[in-house]
């Protein structure tokens, strides 16, 4: 017969993989790239109200967080339904934010401190009384740049 | 003697541990930046005397209930920001300085503010309001004054605002940093302050 005949068996030859693991890394680097890493697991429900006219919050070190709201769900039973504040990984009290104010202003650099920004991040079901006793401990620390943080979209239903 | 080879290292496994990493960096993940609505509360110092004119005052009042009162009658919240551009642009007086609101467009009533520069809003709130509903309201009065300032932007530069302050931090720009921009910027700003007081609440 003719002598192009293939030798062997007509079977598909098997896809390589050999580029799986390039692929498969780039969308890893990506992801480190993009990532950050949350410091501290919320102890309260924390459903952020939505606004229209935000701005972005700037450099990422530069910012602390203040987190308040009702406890969530698995946290019910030992601080009740009432909204609370929380301070990196703690449920705290109003008389709490001062040293956490200094706290943190002692981990920047002294050129830093008047940059520093407070990140308000509030639950939309809280009261506002809880909100202004968070401001005034604020504004008794010196603490005066603060941030209502949101989620992006129109208010108004 | 024969020539041996190397043997080859199997790669198959690369695919799985690198897959192992992704899947670590997928969970943790956030992509989101934060934003919000930035703000400043005011030193804690006892205020000067100031004494300001009533009509130079917008109040806006939000009671248990998350209802409105914008000087003294009950209003929409969908409303406020139109009540707030009127209040502001009035130019019904003058400045401090004297001067006359040259680049107001409002009605110049003389019942209603005197000069941008001078307009105060007021937000009372009750400890029982919801933190949403203040929000909102918030972010409309804030809205407000970011739409006057566009306004004078186009009509000044003949650009946007928000492409004006965006322009100035981007370290791409050839106007990164730059003096010039940053005085129009600080221009705008100058002639639409936004003063929004928030008091404590008492009841």
């Amino acid at each position: 017969m003719s002598k192009f005949k293939k030798k062997g068996s007509n079977e598909l030859p098997a896809i390589s993989t050999a580029s799986l693991p390039d692929i498969v890394f780039m969308l890893l680097f990506f992801f480190m790239v993009a990532t950050v890493m949350r410091d501290s697991s919320l102890k309260i429900k924390n459903n952020l109200p939505s606004a229209a006219d935000t701005e972005k919050l700037g450099q990422k070190n530069l910012i602390m967080f203040i987190y308040a709201g009702p406890p969530s769900d698995s946290y019910k039973d030992r601080y009740g339904t009432e909204a609370r504040i929380q301070l990196n990984d703690k449920l705290a009290n109003i008389n709490d934010i001062g040293a956490f104010v200094a706290a943190e202003r002692a981990t920047k650099r002294e050129e830093e401190v008047p940059m520093l920004i407070t990140a308000l991040k509030v639950d939309k079901s809280t009261n506002m009384g809880l909100v202004s006793d968070i401001e005034q401990a604020l504004r008794k620390a010196g603490q005066l740049k603060i941030n209502y943080t949101t989620k992006k979209g129109s208010a108004l239903k | 003697m024969a020539k041996r080879s190397a043997p080859e290292v199997n790669a198959g496994s690369m695919a799985d541990i690198a897959f192992l990493l992704l899947i670590f960096f997928l969970v943790t993940t956030t992509i989101e930046v934060d934003s919000g609505i930035n703000s400043k509360l005011p030193p804690d110092i006892p205020p000067p005397e100031v004494k300001i004119k009533q009509k130079n005052i917008f109040t806006v009042e939000l009671n248990k209930n998350n209802q409105m009162l914008v000087e003294g009658d009950l209003m929409e919240i969908k409303d406020l920001k139109a009540a707030a551009l009127k209040f502001i642009d009035n130019g019904g007086g003058q400045s401090a300085e004297g001067e006359r609101c040259d680049y107001c467009s409002g009605e110049r009533n003389p019942e209603s503010s005197d000069h941008p520069t001078k307009a105060i809003i007021s937000i009372t709130h009750s400890r029982a309001t919801d933190y949403e509903t203040f929000i909102t309201v918030y972010d409309q009065l804030v809205s407000a004054y970011s739409e006057l300032r566009e306004k004078l932007a186009q009509k000044l530069y003949n650009r946007s605002f928000k492409e004006m302050e965006a322009t100035y931090d981007d370290s791409k720009s050839s106007e990164f940093k730059s003096e010039k921009l940053k005085d129009k910027i600080e221009n705008i700003k100058k002639k639409y302050p936004r003063i929004i007081s928030k008091a404590e609440p008492q009841f």
